[in-house]
């Protein structure tokens, strides 16, 4: 088997499952019991929050929260801002045509409660320009919300350049990291941000495990009401294996990252190179400005549901952004927002490698993709008009 | 009715398709073109993510020979080769009164919101009929 979708979840690193087997068997505690077997399980979360906190560039622990994921974390992030706009009669929201739907959804409750969104275009490079960001800007607005990096096309945003006008403009910025935390290097202090948004089960921890990143001095809101763990703003008893893990894994993930992206990149760049050898395809977002291990591409005349059953014959792990992957009528949205039209969106194919791929099954990837397209063309409709030249190609 | 189909593939344990939708998508019966097919349909749009084609050769009211082409996700590719297989060597009445209930049961079943891929091949099969109609009435016209 060869595991290509990564961007959906990773394997979890063999230091991360030992930390989290160790904590499960010798510290059961409570962290809120007060005899010293809680106490123990307290300084185990304790010891992985400053962990996480040193990682991402902050030295005070209190500004990192525990969530169940990156989805919470996104809500908890928006809903809090909201809140504050809210009180200070700034009700307008910026954030990017792209977002994961943790957040595109959260904004969607809020525009029902009366806010008003500006979804900036993402162009056909999949890249936010900061200049616009900075026309979006009203005296209004609440918060500006753009993703690191994409989780379907990779496309690396210029977040410490969105921070900075965020911070001249005296604008809360919040980034959902989910897909660039140890994959990238990020830096909350320099990268001028004041809530980020991260989910161990993409830097090989365990999933239902995240974290949220807020700034000394922002009031957050409960997303999940209880008793007064996390400083009263999340409650519930902490998955403390689950949080030991997440800071095992992102130590090692942040230990080895550039190494690691030398090496993807080094693959994905060879993917790129031989999957544009197949006419009428396309990579999907800027080829540089990417993920080290993101590779998207459409291909014209083909279904991408099909090719995924197709390459998951051939034990290859991949995934689409078609409307049939993803149980609704329309393609990905991310597609759609870089200015794919449905029909060639709908043949599309993401392949988020991991570090351990070899050079062989990179090239095995390749001759899988090329002979499967050229198989679903070959009794595709579609592609025998666009041959026949009674419909123009798009790619 | 439609409930009963689903059974087996709804949000449950089970594999998102039924092996019969599997095996019929990766060895499609009756993939390619009729040269001298004399009723052709195509039904679906690229848009949406699904197109079917189908070639008929019909003599003496009898569906002798069928073929389809089809861009479109597994359940697509599996209705239409599940529908050519239920009317090939057919009368054209019979294979007039072929429903997308019939298909998806003779795959042992489809997904809730893939019903319509067996609608498609439902609706490719009667266009393909409808235009060999056609053509063999305005035949007889002249
Ligand atoms: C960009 C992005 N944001 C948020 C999420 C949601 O994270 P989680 O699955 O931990 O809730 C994901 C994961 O799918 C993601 O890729």
């Amino acid at each position: 088997m060869i595991y290509a979708d990564n961007a959906a979840t990773t394997k979890m690193s063999e230091a991360a499952i030992n930390t989290m087997i160790s904590v499960m068997n010798d510290n059961y505690g409570n962290p809120s019991s007060l005899y010293s077997f809680g106490q123990k399980a307290k300084e185990i979360l304790e010891e992985a929050r400053n962990e996480v906190a040193t990682l991402i560039g902050t030295a005070n622990p209190r500004e990192i929260i525990f969530t169940s994921g990156g989805s919470e974390a996104d809500n908890q992030a928006i809903m809090s801002a909201a809140a504050l706009g809210r009180k200070n009669g700034k009700m307008h929201i910026i954030s990017s045509a792209f977002e994961h739907h943790a957040v595109l959804h959260t904004l969607e409750r809020l525009k029902k409660e009366g806010f008003e969104i500006t979804l900036l275009d993402v162009h056909e490079d999949g890249l936010v320009r900061p200049e616009e960001v900075k026309e979006a800007i009203r005296d209004d607005t609440a918060l500006v919300t753009v993703m690191f990096a994409n989780n379907e096309i990779g496309t690396v945003q210029p977040i410490r350049e969105i921070g900075a006008i965020c911070r001249e403009k005296n604008v809360l910025f919040h980034t959902d990291a989910v897909q660039a935390i140890g994959h990238l290097p990020i830096n909350v202090s320099e990268d001028n941000i004041d809530m980020l948004s991260a989910s161990a089960h993409k830097f090989h921890g365990p999933k239902g495990v995240g974290f949220l990143y807020a700034r000394k001095g922002i009031k957050l809101t409960n997303i999940i009401e209880g008793g007064a763990q996390e400083k009263g703003r999340r409650a519930g008893t902490e998955n403390v294996p689950g949080i030991a893990a997440m800071a095992t894994a992102l130590k090692e993930a942040c230990a080895s990252l550039n190494e690691n992206a030398e090496i993807l990149k080094k693959h994905r760049d060879r993917l790129i190179s031989a999957l544009n050898e197949i006419p009428h395809s396309a990579l999907n977002g800027d080829a540089d400005n990417r993920l080290p291990g993101n590779v998207n591409f459409c291909f014209e005349g083909i279904e991408g549901e099909s090719l995924l059953l197709l390459l998951d014959d051939k034990g290859i792990q991949a995934s689409s952004g078609s409307a049939c992957t993803s149980g609704s009528l329309d393609p990905s949205h991310v597609l759609l927002a870089i200015g794919r039209v449905h029909d060639v969106a709908h043949g599309s194919l993401r392949l988020s490698i991991g570090e351990d791929v070899s050079d062989e099954e990179i090239e095995y990837i390749i001759s899988s993709v090329k002979e499967v397209v050229e198989y679903l063309r070959g009794f595709s409709p579609v592609w025998r008009d666009l041959m026949a030249g009674k419909t123009p190609f798009i790619l | 009715m439609t409930g009963q189909i689903m059974k087996r593939n709804k949000e449950d344990n089970m594999a998102l398709y039924s092996e019969k939708v599997m095996d019929h998508f990766r060895n499609p019966r009756n993939v390619g073109v009729i040269e001298d097919a004399n009723g052709i349909g195509e039904v679906g749009n690229a848009k949406c993510g699904d197109i079917m084609k189908m070639y008929l050769k019909i003599e003496d009211d009898v569906i002798k020979d069928v073929k389809f082409e089809t861009f479109g996700c597994g359940s697509a590719i599996a209705s239409s080769s599940m529908a050519t297989e239920l009317i090939k060597g057919k009368p054209v009445s019979d294979a007039m009164q072929l429903t997308n209930k019939a298909v998806a049961e003779a795959l042992d079943g489809l997904p809730d919101y893939k019903m319509h891929c067996s609608v498609l091949a439902e609706e490719a099969i009667r266009s393909a009929i409808e235009d060999y109609k056609k053509s063999a009435e305005k035949t007889a016209q002249q």
